[in-house]
Formats: C-alpha cells, sequence, structure tokens
C-alpha cells in the first residue's frame, strides 16, 4: 500500500490521505477486512502528526469506508463495488454539468465542447 | 482521561518579565510544541513545571496532581531534557550513567543500553569530549530509560544539526505510539514541529498568544500578498500585522477562505509555514 503525500499542496494533508486510501479501496488494493495501520503508526511512517491521521481515519469510517473497533484497530469496511463506481460515476457527472453550463453561457457547441474534452482526456 | 499537563493561571513576575497567567492543556499520546522567540517565556514555564523555580500564582498539574506537593513521584514519571548540558564534565556517559540511574525507582538499564547503541553513544567518553548533539542524545538515552510517560523538553534542536534534528523527531513518534505517553517541547525551531507536532502553543512576552491544533493552525490560516491601494482603515482588522513595502505588502490572515472571498483574485494566499505565523504574531505586539 502506498501512501504519499505533499506538504506543499493546499490540500490539507489529511484530505491527501482519505483521497488516497479511497482510492486504493476502490481500486481493491486494499480488500475487504483488511486491517490498516493504527492511526500512530501512520503518523510515525509519513512523520506527521497523530491528529492528521485520526482525522483522516474519522472521515473515512464517517464516509462508510472503514471501520474502528475500539481496542482493535481499524478495518477496510466490506462493500457494494458497483455502489461506490456509481457513487464516483456521479461526481464525474455532476463536474460535467458545471462545465456544460459554463460552455453555454457562452454558446459553445457540442462539438468544440467534446473537442476540448478530448484534448483534456489525452493530457491529463 | 485528566491531561497529562494542565496549567492554569500561572504566573512569574521578574525585575523585567513577566508571566501572565498563562493556560496550557495537554491530553496524552500527543505532542505539543511550544513555540516563540528568545525571552517569551518558554524556558521560565519549564523551569516552574519541574519546580526549578518558584511560581507567584497559578497552578500547575502533571498526571492530575499538583507538581509541587507531588514533586518527588511526577519526577519519577518525567523524562527531562534541557538545552544546556547539566551534567558532570569530567565523568564518563557510563559514570554519569550510574549517578542518574540510582534517582530513579523504574530505571531500566536495558533500554539505556539500547538507546546508547542506536546513538552510536561512546559509553567511556567524557562528557565534556561529546559533541553537542551527542551531549544531546545522552540527555535523551536518560530521558527515555525510566519509563516515562511525560517527555518534556527545553530547546532540544537548538544547535543540533539536520541530520540529528531528524533522528530526534522519528523518537518523539516512536514515543507516542504508546497513547498514554505525550510530549511537551520548546522550540524556536518551528520547521521541526511543522511535521510532526499535533499541537502548538505560542508563547509572547509571557502571555500565550495561541494554542491550537497544528492542522487547524497550518489549513486556515493564510499569508496574502497584494496591491497597497487594498489596505485601508477597515479592512486592516482583518490582518493580523502587515508588511508594507514600495511595491505592495504581505499580511496574515485567520481565516483564508474568508479573504479569498473579500479579495477575489486581486489577492495571492500561501500557505503560512509556522514561522511566518510567529512572526507576524510576535511583530504585531511589538508595534503596539
Amino acid at each position: 500500500m502506498n501512501i504519499i503525500i505533499s506538504n506543499q499542496s493546499d490540500k490539507p494533508i489529511y484530505e491527501q490521505i482519505t483521497d488516497q486510501m479511497k482510492n486504493l479501496i476502490i481500486n481493491g488494493e486494499l480488500s475487504e477486512s483488511e486491517l490498516l495501520p493504527s492511526i500512530r503508526n501512520l503518523a510515525k511512517e509519513l512523520q506527521i502528526s497523530v491528529i492528521t491521521t485520526k482525522r483522516a481515519y474519522e472521515e473515512l469510517e464517517r464516509d462508510g469506508y472503514i471501520v474502528s473497533i475500539p481496542g482493535k484497530g481499524s478495518y477496510v469496511k466490506p462493500q457494494n463495488k458497483e455502489l461506490l463506481k456509481e457513487a464516483r460515476i456521479r461526481i464525474v457527472e455532476d463536474k460535467m454539468a458545471e462545465a456544460i453550463s459554463a460552455a453555454k453561457t457562452i454558446d459553445m457547441s457540442l462539438e468544440e465542447l467534446q473537442e476540448i474534452l478530448r484534448l483534456l482526456y489525452e493530457e491529463v | 482521561m485528566e491531561p497529562i499537563l494542565e496549567i492554569k493561571g500561572l504566573r512569574k513576575s521578574f525585575k523585567d518579565f513577566s508571566l501572565k497567567g498563562i493556560d496550557i492543556t495537554l491530553e496524552r499520546g500527543y505532542i505539543m510544541g511550544f513555540i516563540g522567540p528568545n525571552g517569551a517565556g518558554k524556558t521560565t514555564t519549564i523551569k516552574l513545571i519541574m519546580n526549578l523555580m518558584k511560581k507567584d500564582g497559578g497552578v500547575i498539574k502533571v498526571f492530575g496532581l499538583d507538581n509541587v506537593k507531588h514533586e518527588l513521584d511526577i519526577k519519577q514519571k518525567i523524562g527531562f531534557v534541557y538545552d544546556e548540558n547539566n551534567y558532570y564534565e569530567e565523568l564518563t556517559i557510563s559514570e554519569m550513567k550510574r549517578i542518574v540511574a540510582s534517582f530513579y525507582k523504574t530505571w531500566d538499564d536495558n533500554a539505556f543500553n539500547k538507546y546508547i547503541g542506536e546513538f552510536k553513544l561512546p559509553l567511556n567518553k567524557r562528557i565534556k569530549n561529546l559533541s553537542k548533539g551527542m551531549k544531546m542524545k545522552f540527555s535523551l538515552a536518560v530521558a527515555l530509560s525510566h519509563d516515562a510517560d511525560l517527555l518534556i523538553m527545553d530547546e532540544p534542536t537548538s544547535g543540533l544539526d539536520p541530520l540529528v534534528r531528524r533522528e530526534l523527531l522519528e523518537i518523539l513518534s516512536q514515543i507516542i505510539q504508546d497513547e498514554n505517553k505525550a510530549v511537551f517541547f520548546s522550540t524556536h525551531i518551528t520547521s521541526d514541529l511543522e511535521k510532526i507536532a499535533d499541537y502548538v502553543t505560542l508563547i509572547n512576552d509571557g502571555e500565550i498568544i495561541l494554542s491550537l491544533e497544528k492542522d487547524e493552525l497550518m489549513n486556515t490560516y493564510g499569508l496574502v500578498r497584494g496591491g497597497k491601494e487594498l489596505l485601508n482603515d477597515v479592512n486592516s482588522k482583518d490582518f493580523i500585522d502587515i508588511r508594507e513595502n514600495q511595491f505592495g505588502f504581505e499580511a496574515l490572515v485567520k481565516d483564508k477562505n474568508q479573504a479569498r472571498k473579500a479579495y477575489k483574485d486581486k489577492i495571492i494566499i500561501e500557505k503560512p509555514s509556522l514561522e511566518d505565523i510567529m512572526l507576524y504574531y510576535t511583530r504585531r505586539c511589538r508595534n503596539v
């Protein structure tokens, strides 16, 4: 399991951890019921504060990705993969809708928009 | 559970300086960095916690116990690292260890030898011949070898090279793998704290300016730069001290999202370092 954090990024470190862990769970790199590193161990390894890792795990638990059992540790919560993927697709749809409404305000055609999408898709 | 360290309304007056009723609370399982410029009151506070000085007023509780009434019991459970060397210079490490070990009921020779090995300290070298980094590591080895629950350190990183400082930080995060332990350390090298500290307490001129979760501090405060035409009487109170130059200004804001809303793309907002935050707050106090 890789977790790479950036101290320069504008994104808070706890968010970097939750985002990466969510990806690991969705991609199946972290499997169901797998025991996660303890918040203290993760903080030590990444050389960040315990409060940061604690917050990350709290958010993951709140969003239903992991379960924490006092005295035992945190585990990957058995997920409905289809449901997870759908949630992800919904995020993409929302962002696209945003882009489309921005495009419409400057009367951009569907073809133009598709061209931009194609270019960006290949770039990223 | 009660805090491992609790300070309330602590006062101490000297001729030219006073601690003006400070409050500090630290829970078990966390690291708190105590920052401030030279002469702000960091060492005075630590000396009062250790009862090396008599307070004028206020309460200090360590492990929930009064630090004066229960001084001896408390000190058994505190690991203390001073800025300066406080050992007999003429003795070797192993001779000095024998003396110190006798003070502690729970002295653990195995732990001590383990740290001596890890720190690569020469047992038969006289303390006066040790480098500054080695002296600090020796102090730390002693502080860690009697099963202390609270580690209190006064400027442990000053005068150490980056390599040793990094090692020390790793040791500190190792210590709080045990959630019953805590670390309180003063420093003016704030980059050390940016990594591992859970809480940051800033003291200036005998007063606590802020005591917050480090993440909150780093994620909400912002360093703002913009043109001088943005400055006026109304908004200057949004800023914690402003530095103007010929071509614009730089200021610290408490809430960068609010600043972004108010000034949009007329300003540049960056993540401040702890040093920026310390400088802006302490400079403000000097200007007033």
